[in-house]
């Protein structure tokens, strides 16, 4: 069937705010199913709450709500515009969720919507655990032993009936709240009222425990007609136990025999068709008993979700962009393959590659927090890496990790208590895999490693392999290492750097000798087919064989850097620069080349830049792509510090940085040379110096005076950072800090008890400097910008104060000669502005800025950087009306036994925009008269 | 594996050679060079006699991950000249597996080159079309290995069905069954005889070069004809049995090679594609309902689109929707069709098992 023609206007609904279990996957699903229904002249509405999306760009989107996620939102709109469709599944769950509510209170049928691309009924049966299972009962697809219970009283019974080992599974909740395993019925009681308590209609299911089976996930997308394709299988390496979203994932599934998985394809497929009829994406995850192959269906989610933006992303097959177009009825084979342009839509993508999937975490900032894998995810964030094998995938995304290691182990920091490794491989946290290595490393054997984990000897061999290799390397010397096994190496996925460390010589000397033994990177393509049909699409990723596809235009070219997988103080909010930094560059007439490895983004979409090469952001990959491209520079201050760290690299191999210059970016970080500048330009900061120990400390403190605010030089989201009151704190924090960094210089500040604070950011050229916005925090200050409501413009500083904070950023700009964006922050105490830090960058609040004043200043930064305008060029006509408020939003609720007082270190993981007419505002006044209640937030 | 094992070379009939390691029995194999993009499923490739003849290499990037097992054989051993692959697993996890790859080939004498850029050498037959190549792990010696190449046949006008199919005909199935189905094996994989037999029919399988006359009297309530390797424009022997199958009006199916024979039973012509399409994952659109199904799919020849449209008995019921080659026919006033592609899958999609059910109903229907 032909689209549906009498669908002429659809809303989307965005999934706001983004919460451990819901990140910018759904950004890049929105945006692409935004950009597919306007290809067929659709007009699209879309409504999030989330500033920091491309989404909800006037780029992506005909009109744009920036509203909360409610009912009453939806009836403005409605109101407003005569919506056809709305196309809820590509808001994760938060859309769902709203789309059911607006059905149930009749908003749809009153104002004639007709909802797409999904199946209220599917939805219901996917949530309610007792239906899935009676449903999968009636489909004769295995499932777990368990029972629904709606009170604690059913709940014992139900336990004693299956017996122990346990999964206690909530109803209704995201990304796995309130699940947990239960061993013995003494920790029953507990865990069963935890989930009860979590699920919002307060409905359980109690199952047997199927804990160390081999765990799979199949995506599916489906047309009207019924015609299926499964467009990935991937497979955890982690087996059942831990949530997929916190499970380090393959694709494609490395140990099923066709006989098995062609089971389990006929398995999805019956059960996608048995929860209803929609057109669209869905994911199906099961378990295999790995002694009898025996296959269990674990759930079936009607929607596009995580897994489908990894599995895009994996086999370039955009299944949002399609799944859009299903929604509108076109067919499946109506519609062409997206990346080789000339078969069709109908197939299913193969790969001559693996990408392993490897989840960040940042339990660093949520001290006290249970630090366990389990049901429930706790990852922030996620990157993948691409190999023409599973290890160099695995290395890859190792070093896209942004933990300060360079790949998986062969960097000096292994474990090697064996005690503590055997812990950790039978209780996983974040750190498993690197203990898997180590345990090879230290000896421990194979059975005992895959007793302890349950993980498929296979890949358990695959690691194992790793050590094996190393240990020869071991024995070899940058001089004597002969060409095969530096060729092995690097095929591994062997960053220079660690086969230095291996080889005790130089990173550059490894580099030297692979180059003059013809050793180098190659990139192929991500084409869905294995190389049948040639491809249109560019989008690479690198290797080490022979052959090299990715070919060089001859066009002027600007590379810029993406900022890695998400975490706590590194999100969107850069995917989002990075996004309109390469529109921006495209616009001005180069060819632009993006890098990054984070699957969920919008900026590795393989149709935002003219070329993606899916790689680490991490300096071997950086430079051997700009030695192959030769770009004309580099854009670093889009992408967060992930990309701005990498700076000082560039600058010594010569390579132009775009803006800003190195050096520039190097003064705002360096504490002493920037205190010099706002000396020499007489603007005032707060008292500060800086030591090496806490001996040095405990003096400086007596002239500086307490409280002091403590730190590290070169953080990220203010990681360490701590307020202390007194000497004792004081050392205690110092020691603490240099345990971590035991060669870091410390900065102590006089902290300004009671001030307040705001940040501007601005636009600089070199010479002229427009600020795009200032906004005042409602907290006093001592809480990390990211983690404070701020209001955009200033709801009650003076002229006074204001005439400062403007005066000041225009001549730290300039004497920055910052080329480009520029984020300021301010403390006030007693009407008196003192600077606290200045970062020549794109900062988190400049998507906040450009939606509230519906302006592209990351374009016009960009063009900035580029030297193709002059701020001058530029007409600024900003669209001020009221206030826009930004809202810090925690994801609190996976750590129940954290402290959550908030301090100098951020902890937020996303936010939202919500705007006001006036100061006279219920929801203004209510935030404001909580100011000095953070602690108990 | 660290570089333990003995290097080969494959070198393809244009001159370009691949350095690699040796898997599998140690020695020399010549075939025509040909790719598989499926993911799963290897065992049942390499022992597909349709493949007989052939050097396959796999797309996927790790082949022998989980060893090899009796059940999932589609004959008794590997029919593939030889293997090129990327990363080989010596090692495998699965642990109802009777042995290793490696074990496995290394019994059947099968020759293989892992470690190759199996991508670049995909891109390369791609471009260049389907050509005969060498593996050796016995000497790097190009004039040699030159000289041994030029003795390897060309596929086309090539008869291989007589060499892969059964010696002796023999049963297949339940004995108490009454549904009976003639086969034809020109080169069949054990998993056709399953779906049919499962679908209650009792099989009796005939040697390739079986006359109709002998066949008929056995009394089938319909015809089977196989998968197979070769060029069936080199099968007259095969064609004449279709025809006099088409005379006798008994529902009469045919797979792969069988779908080309029965088109040139009915006077339709088939050619040789540049590279053939080899995986699972080929797209297929139903004409007749309107659906699509994924299929599995091995072929290096095809049946002639042209040819097809211009027969007046002869129907299009599938199309390849990649590249709209001939997936499926039917002849008109008889109940006879076939497709192009395997809808016993193994290795693949189940989506097509459903031309099984309706070649079993035509049965039916015609005893009734």
């Amino acid at each position: 069937m032909p689209r549906d023609k009498s669908l002429k206007s659809v809303l989307i609904i965005g999934s706001g705010p983004i919460i451990i279990g819901q990140a910018c996957e759904f950004d890049y699903a929105g945006s692409q199913a935004s950009r597919s229904l306007r290809e067929e002249g659709i007009e699209v509405t879309l409504i999030n709450s989330n500033p920091a999306t491309i989404m909800t760009d006037p780029v992506t989107a005909d009109n744009v709500y920036l509203k909360p996620l409610t009912k009453q939102s939806i009836r403005e709109i409605l109101e407003k515009h005569q919506i056809d469709a709305v196309l809820p599944t590509m808001g994760g769950q938060t859309a769902l969720n709203l789309a059911i509510e607006c059905q149930n209170a009749g908003i749809w049928e009153k104002y004639g919507v007709k909802m797409i691309g999904v199946d209220i009924k599917a939805i219901e049966t996917t949530e309610d655990r007792e239906k899935f299972r009676l449903k999968m009962h009636e489909i004769g697809v295995d499932v777990c032993k368990g029972e629904v219970a709606t009170s604690f009283l059913t709940g014992k019974e139900i336990a004693q009936e299956i017996g122990f080992p346990l999964v206690i599974r909530p109803s209704f909740t995201l990304g796995g709240t309130g699940g947990s395993f239960v061993n013995d019925p003494k920790a029953f009681d507990n865990a069963l009222n935890d989930g009860l308590q979590a699920s919002p209609i307060h409905e359980v299911l109690v199952e047997k425990s199927i804990m160390g089976w081999k765990e799979y996930e199949l995506e599916l997308l489906r047309d009207n007609i019924g015609n299926i394709i499964i467009i990935c299988s991937i497979e955890n390496f982690d087996p059942m136990g831990i949530h997929t979203g916190d499970s380090i994932t393959v694709a494609p599934a490395m140990t099923l025999p066709d006989t098995i998985y062609q089971r389990m394809r006929d398995l999805a497929k019956t059960m996608m068709n048995a929860i209803g009829q929609f057109a669209g994406g869905c994911n199906v995850q099961f378990a295999v008993n790995p002694e009898s192959d025996q296959i269990i269906g674990i759930e079936i989610n009607p929607r596009v979700s995580r897994s489908s933006a990894l599995a895009s992303k994996a086999t370039g097959y955009p299944i949002a962009k399609i799944a859009a177009k299903l929604a509108i009825g076109y067919n499946l084979d109506e519609l062409n393959n997206q990346i080789t342009k000339t078969t069709s839509a109908f197939f299913e993508p193969t790969v001559d590659y693996v990408i392993v999937k490897v989840p960040r975490w940042n339990f660093d900032k949520f001290k006290g927090s249970d630090r366990k894998l389990g049901l429930q995810m706790k990852s922030v964030g996620e990157a993948m890496g691409i190999g023409r094998n599973f290890q160099e995938a695995l290395q890859k995304a190792c070093q896209s990790l942004e933990i300060k290691r360079n790949g998986l182990g062969a960097d000096g920091r292994e474990l090697k208590d064996q005690d503590a490794i055997l812990y950790s491989l039978e209780h996983p946290s974040w750190n498993r895999l690197f203990h898997i290595y180590d345990a090879f490393k230290l000896g421990i054997p194979t059975k005992t490693i895959q007793k302890l984990t349950k993980i498929d000897p296979w890949f358990l061999n695959q690691i194992e392999e790793l050590i094996i290799l190393e240990k020869e390397i071991e024995k070899l010397s940058i001089e004597t290492i002969p060409k095969e096994i530096l060729l092995e190496a690097k095929q591994k996925g062997y960053a220079d750097r660690q086969i230095a460390h291996l080889l005790k010589c130089l990173e550059s000397e490894v580099y030297k000798k692979r180059t003059e033994m013809g050793i180098n990177r190659v990139y192929k393509l991500v084409d869905t087919c294995a190389a049948e049909f040639e491809a249109q699409t560019p989008y690479y990723y690198s290797t080490f064989s022979e052959e090299n596809e990715s070919i060089v235009s001859d066009r002027e070219k600007v590379l810029v850097l993406g900022s890695g997988p998400n975490r706590i103080g590194q999100g969107i909010e850069f995917d989002y620069s990075c996004v309109h930094g390469v529109l921006a560059a495209k616009e001005c007439g180069y060819e632009t080349i993006m890098i990054n490895c984070n699957p969920e983004t919008v900026s590795t979409d393989f149709d935002i830049a003219d070329k993606l090469y899916f790689e680490p952001v991490f300096w071997e990959h950086i430079y051997d792509i700009i030695q192959l491209e030769k770009p004309i520079g580099v854009i670093v201050q889009l992408g967060g510090q992930t990309a701005l760290k990498l700076s000082e690299k560039l600058e010594r191999h010569g390579i132009k940085i775009l803006g800003t210059s190195f050096n520039a970016l190097d003064l705002a970080e360096d504490r002493g040379r920037f205190s010099d500048l706002l000396k020499e330009n007489n603007i005032p900061f707060p008292e500060y110096g800086t030591i090496e120990d806490a001996e040095s400390a405990v003096e400086l403190s007596k002239e500086i005076g307490f409280p002091l605010l403590v730190r590290p030089s070169y953080v990220l989201g203010g990681q360490s950072m701590k307020i202390v009151i007194n000497e004792e704190e004081l050392e205690q924090h110092v020691v603490e800090i240099l345990k971590d960094k035991p060669d870091g210089r410390i900065l102590l500040d006089h902290f300004l008890e009671g001030a307040i604070e705001a940040e501007a950011d601005a636009i600089c050229d070199g010479e002229d400097v427009y600020i795009i916005g200032v906004m005042q925090h409602i907290e006093p200050a001592g809480i990390h910008s990211g983690d404070s409501y701020a209001v955009l413009p200033p709801y009650n500083l003076g002229d006074f104060v204001m005439r400062q904070i403007e005066n000041y950023t225009e001549r730290i700009a300039v004497a920055l000669k910052t080329v480009g964006l520029i984020n300021i922050q301010f403390a006030i105490k007693n009407d008196k502005v003192y600077i606290i830090e200045a970062n020549p960058r794109a900062s988190r609040t400049v998507p906040f800025i450009c939606k509230a004043y519906k302006e592209p200043y990351v374009n016009y930064a960009t063009k900035v950087m580029l030297g193709k305008k002059k701020v001058k060029d530029f007409d600024f006509k900003p669209v001020k009306k009221g206030y826009a408020i930004k809202e810090p939003v925690f994801s609190f609720d996976k750590f129940p036994n954290v402290n959550k007082e908030l301090g100098p270190e951020m902890k937020s993981t996303g936010e939202s925009i919500y705007f006001i007419d006036d100061l006279m505002d219920d929801y203004f006044l209510k935030i404001y008269s909580e100011r000095n209640l953070y602690l108990s937030k | 594996m660290t570089n333990t094992r003995k290097s080969a070379i494959l070198l393809l009939e244009d001159g370009t050679s691949f350095i690699g390691n040796s898997i599998g029995k140690e020695g020399t194999s010549g075939g025509e060079i040909c790719f598989n993009t499926g993911m799963t499923g290897y065992q049942e490739i390499y022992t597909d006699p349709s493949y007989f003849g052939q050097i396959v290499i796999n797309t996927t990037s790790h082949i022998g991950n989980y060893g090899t097992i009796d059940q999932e054989q589609e004959s008794d051993f590997p029919k593939i000249s030889g293997l090129v692959v990327n990363s080989f697993s010596a090692m495998h996890s699965r642990s109802t597996a009777d042995e290793s790859l490696d074990d496995y080939l290394k019994r059947n004498n099968t020759v293989g080159i892992a470690e190759v850029d199996t991508r670049n050498l995909v891109r390369h037959i791609r471009d260049k079309g389907a050509m005969n190549a060498i593996i050796s792990s016995e000497t790097d010696d190009i004039h040699v290995l030159k000289r041994k190449l030029s003795e390897v046949p060309s596929m086309a006008n090539l008869e291989l069905s007589s060499r892969v199919c059964t010696k002796e005909s023999y049963l297949f199935g339940d004995d108490n069954r009454t549904m009976k189905v003639a086969v034809l094996d020109v080169g069949i994989k054990k998993s056709i005889l399953k779906n049919l037999a499962e679908r209650g029919a009792i099989c009796k399988v005939f040697p390739a070069e079986t006359s109709f006359e002998e066949m008929e009297t056995w009394n089938a309530d319909g015809y089977f004809i196989s998968n197979g390797p070769g060029d069936p424009s080199a099968m007259p022997y095969a064609v004449k049995t279709v025809k006099q199958i088409l005379a006798s009006d008994k529902p009469l199916f045919g797979i792969c090679l069988g779908h080309q024979i029965i088109a040139l039973a009915c006077g339709i012509s088939t050619y040789k594609l540049h590279h053939g399409h080899r995986g699972l994952n080929h797209p297929v659109k139903n004409l007749e309902t309107g659906l699509c199904e994924i299929t599995s799919q091995n072929h290096g020849f095809a049946v002639d689109k042209e040819s097809l449209e211009q027969s007046k008995n002869v129907k299009l019921t599938h199309i390849n929707l990649n590249d709209g080659v001939v997936a499926g026919l039917r002849v008109l006033d008889k109940k006879v069709f076939s497709v192009q592609y395997h809808p016993e899958a193994s290795p693949g999609p189940h989506d097509s098992k459903y031309l099984f059910d309706q070649f079993i109903n035509l049965i039916q229907q015609n005893i009734n």
